[in-house]
């Protein structure tokens, strides 16, 4: 018989933290992530010695994890954990850290998350990114992610109907957030003219759809409603997370990721539905997987993203607010911190920090994370419903 | 279509050759069993002994069961085109020179989905297509799936013929024309659309039958070359070293003889002169500037074919000092390969059974024909295979001592 998940009674997230991102550093990953632990205690109001727990997603840490990450900022810990899990890591973290500190194996979990980008790291991770990838993917063209992505997006189009100017409506939506929020590297209004005329990189991917790998770190805290209250921190409530690594294996083209395997049981833990979600983080480095996330997250039924994009808006004050912050198709994609960004700007809307537009009166919301395409797909998904103090019980 | 490959225009001496760059060739070991098939022109996938679930990419495990009682079998690589890219961004050089590039994901009719280079003529997705296994320019094995049925000069897509040694507009050099065998392959060549072919002989008091013909085909030119000969072997390359193309081996010193049944190494030491120092000779000359030469434009160096022999795997011992002097050209030639290995160009060895000629006289049927071997090379330069093994003979002995070499030695040593 299948045991009853337990609620995640007085674990909160707190302290939404990015290091600015830049295009192109000369720094090491443990800059960035230092800068990411320094800006959490600053904020919060801890002292290194109370921090006991630690959390680290990285893909430039080489050849340091984050055991080496202790001694190197010089924290003692009882609660480690490394999560190589690309864009999914901030969910997971936040799945693991708040149970340590449910269970008290932490008090106080740091979440960090960042890598660096020296002008040819992003190839050198390409080319050995997993096995797969380099015995039965990289060779081929050594295209990357665009290529894989370009694979489903054609796919996708093809089954579902989506055109470009689906995509591009989304991403066109996201550039308006992002020139609100201070940290997007994409400075410059984005027109569905100019997304649509853009320079191909795999048909039928244009530069617009695609993610601009950076350098930066986010992070957050996780603790007890008790501690955070006391600390006089703004936080948000975890409602309910999943996670699921390999989903769905047989089907030969990725159409649908984790997300709909264990989006009811997400729901039912959290005691709410998709219609009650005032605000979305889509994980999204290309925008079809943003549109698959709506799928898959009950927001329509599958097949219908594209007709649900062109019946809403995506701003902070439009029909269903997503990725309020830019998304990583206007703020950037940080490695490893790509898989808190989301997540990081959720906590900020629920918790009256937004830094750039704020979504009025958001009560619940949801971020979602997809990561590791290992072969011909994103392996890992996960999500988190989180609410405001005051939101949905 | 496809469009037809045209002439290349004369080569402007005043440009600069562009240096080779080469795919990704990093594989873990395991993935290496598809390099092995594709070696032999064999698309081949891990199957499970104990399940027999088929996959891909390869594993240390079965996906199904977990066995690691894996077997590499030939697939015959049927399958459905998923969907497609045109890639026009890549991260690493070589492809960034030759953007675009048409990828494709392929679920095989046998399960597994692969991601493959794209021939130009397969229809839109989803259509079908075979998958085949090849060698690419770093010597990894890459797959390409082409359209179910062939289509008109589908060997010149441009991304195919980055997988092949397709003679059509190269310049090959045949370092003996004299044998049959030469002869046939100067003539297979030609009609393969071979720019040039210059077809080597020693020896020029000695005269072949048919050799004075070659000289009426248009594309044939005749060059003095014995390669038992240092200093002509030099001025060979210095005449045509830089624009041969493909370079193919076929010199060959043949005497049947073991140890005990002649006194004296003169013998032994004349097929060592040929077989092994000829081909290091031929090596040291030719090879650097085919090595500068592995991505000089559409036509560019690409193949060095070893002629070789099935003998050269385990001592055939009636033909005993024969068979050291062909174990000893493999080596080298295993040696060549690693150090042309950076410049794409492959090194092929051609492992014949026993050719139907004068030295094999006294050798029972079946024997090869030197038309079908010429036959055979001229397939292998144009597929994706680095060992070819022609001939029933050859295929036979292959299996024989792929299954069990000490079985062979044991056989071969009961045929004297």
């Amino acid at each position: 018989m299948k045991r009853p998940r337990a609620a995640y009674d007085d674990v909160v997230i707190a302290v939404p933290v990015t290091v600015p991102y830049v295009r192109h550093s000369i720094r090491g990953a443990h800059w960035f992530l230092a800068r990411a632990l320094a800006e959490l205690l600053k904020v919060s109001g801890l002292g290194k010695h109370q921090i006991d727990g630690l959390c680290v997603s990285s893909f430039t840490l080489a050849p340091d994890t984050a055991v080496g990450l202790t001694q190197h900022l010089g924290v003692t810990l009882r609660w480690l954990d490394h999560i190589p899990m690309g864009g999914a890591c901030g969910i997971v973290a936040l799945r693991r850290a708040a149970r340590a500190v449910q269970n008290g194996d932490a008090q106080a979990v740091a979440c960090i998350a960042g890598d660096t980008n020296h002008t040819d790291s992003f190839r050198l991770n390409l080319a050995t990114f997993s096995q797969f990838a380099r015995d039965a993917v990289y060779p081929y063209g050594s295209g990357g992610a665009n290529a894989s992505f370009a694979f489903l997006t054609a796919h996708y189009m093809r089954s579902y109907g989506a055109k470009p100017e689906d995509f591009g409506k989304l991403c066109v939506a996201q550039r308006d957030n992002a020139l609100q929020f201070p940290h997007a590297l994409m400075k410059k209004p984005l027109t569905l003219e100019e997304y649509l005329t853009a320079r191909p990189i795999a048909d039928p991917l244009r530069l617009f759809d695609c993610v601009m790998p950076c350098a930066g770190a986010d992070a957050f805290l996780v603790l007890s409603r008790a501690d955070a209250e006391e600390l006089g921190l703004p936080y948000a409530r975890i409602l309910s997370t999943i996670e699921r690594h390999n989903a769905f294996p047989d089907d030969p083209i990725q159409y649908r990721g984790g997300w709909a395997l264990d989006r009811d049981e997400l729901y039912a833990h959290a005691g709410i539905g998709p219609q009650d979600v005032d605000v979305l983080a889509t994980y999204d480095d290309y925008p079809v997987i943003s549109l698959m996330q709506m799928e898959d997250l009950g927001f329509c039924e599958k097949g219908q993203a594209p007709d649900f994009v062109r019946r809403h808006s995506f701003g902070v004050g439009g029909s269903f607010p997503v990725n309020t912050s830019g998304g990583q198709l206007s703020v950037g994609q940080a490695g490893a911190a790509g898989g808190f960004l989301g997540l990081v700007e959720i906590v900020r809307q629920l918790t009256g920090q937004a830094l750039g537009g704020a979504v009025a009166g958001a009560r619940t919301g949801l971020a979602s994370g997809f990561g590791m395409i290992n072969y011909d797909r994103g392996l890992c998904s996960g999500a988190a419903l989180l609410a405001a103090r005051g939101g949905p019980s | 279509m496809t469009r037809p490959l045209v002439r290349p225009p004369r080569k402007n001496p005043i440009l600069r050759t562009r240096v080779p760059t080469l795919p990704p060739g990093g594989r873990s070991r395991v993935a290496l069993g598809l390099t092995a098939g594709a070696a032999r022109g064999r698309f081949e996938l891990q199957v499970c002994r104990d399940c027999g679930a088929v996959q891909y990419p390869p594993r240390e495990a079965c996906l199904a069961c977990l066995s690691s009682r894996l077997d590499w079998r030939e697939q015959d690589g049927a399958g459905e085109l998923l969907s497609e890219t045109l890639l026009r961004h890549s991260n690493e050089l070589f492809y960034r020179e030759r953007m675009p590039w048409r990828l494709g994901l392929v679920r095989l009719d046998c399960g597994p989905v692969v991601v493959a280079h794209l021939h130009g003529d397969c229809e839109p997705a989803p259509s079908r297509v075979r998958v085949r296994a090849a060698l690419d320019h770093a010597g990894q094995a890459a797959l390409t799936a082409i359209p179910e049925k062939d289509t008109p000069n589908m060997a010149d897509d441009r991304q195919l013929r980055e997988m092949t040694c397709d003679p059509r507009f190269r310049k090959v050099l045949i370092t003996d024309a004299k044998t049959p065998l030469g002869q046939a392959l100067a003539a297979a060549l030609a009609a393969a659309g071979a720019d040039i072919v210059w077809a080597g002989y020693a020896e020029p008091w000695k005269k072949a039958p048919g050799f004075e013909l070659l000289a009426s085909i248009p594309q044939v030119s005749l060059l003095p070359l014995d390669l038992t000969d240092s200093r002509a072997v030099k001025d060979a390359a210095g005449e045509i070293g830089g624009r041969v193309d493909i370079l193919i081996n076929t010199a060959d010193h043949h005497r049947n003889t073991g140890i005990a049944a002649r006194n004296g190494v003169e013998t032994a030491r004349a097929e060592m002169d040929v077989n092994y120092f000829g081909l290091l000779r031929l090596a040291q000359e030719f090879a650097p500037a085919m090595r500068a030469r592995g991505a000089d434009g559409q036509s560019s160096a690409v193949a060095w074919v070893n002629l070789l022999s099935i003998f050269a795997l385990s001592n055939f011992p009636p033909h005993g000092t024969y068979s050291a002097s062909k174990a000893a050209a493999l080596s080298l030639a295993q040696c060549l390969r690693a150090e042309l290995s950076g410049a794409g160009v492959r090194v092929i060895n051609v492992f014949p059974g026993p050719i139907d000629d004068e030295w094999n006289q006294l050798l029972p049927p079946p024997k090869i024909a030197p038309a079908r071997l010429a036959g055979d090379i001229v397939e292998a330069l144009r597929g994706g295979a680095e060992d070819i093994f022609p001939g029933d003979i050859a295929q036979e002995w292959l299996e024989r001592w792929r299954d069990n070499p000490k079985a062979l030695e044991r056989e071969l040593a009961a045929a004297r």
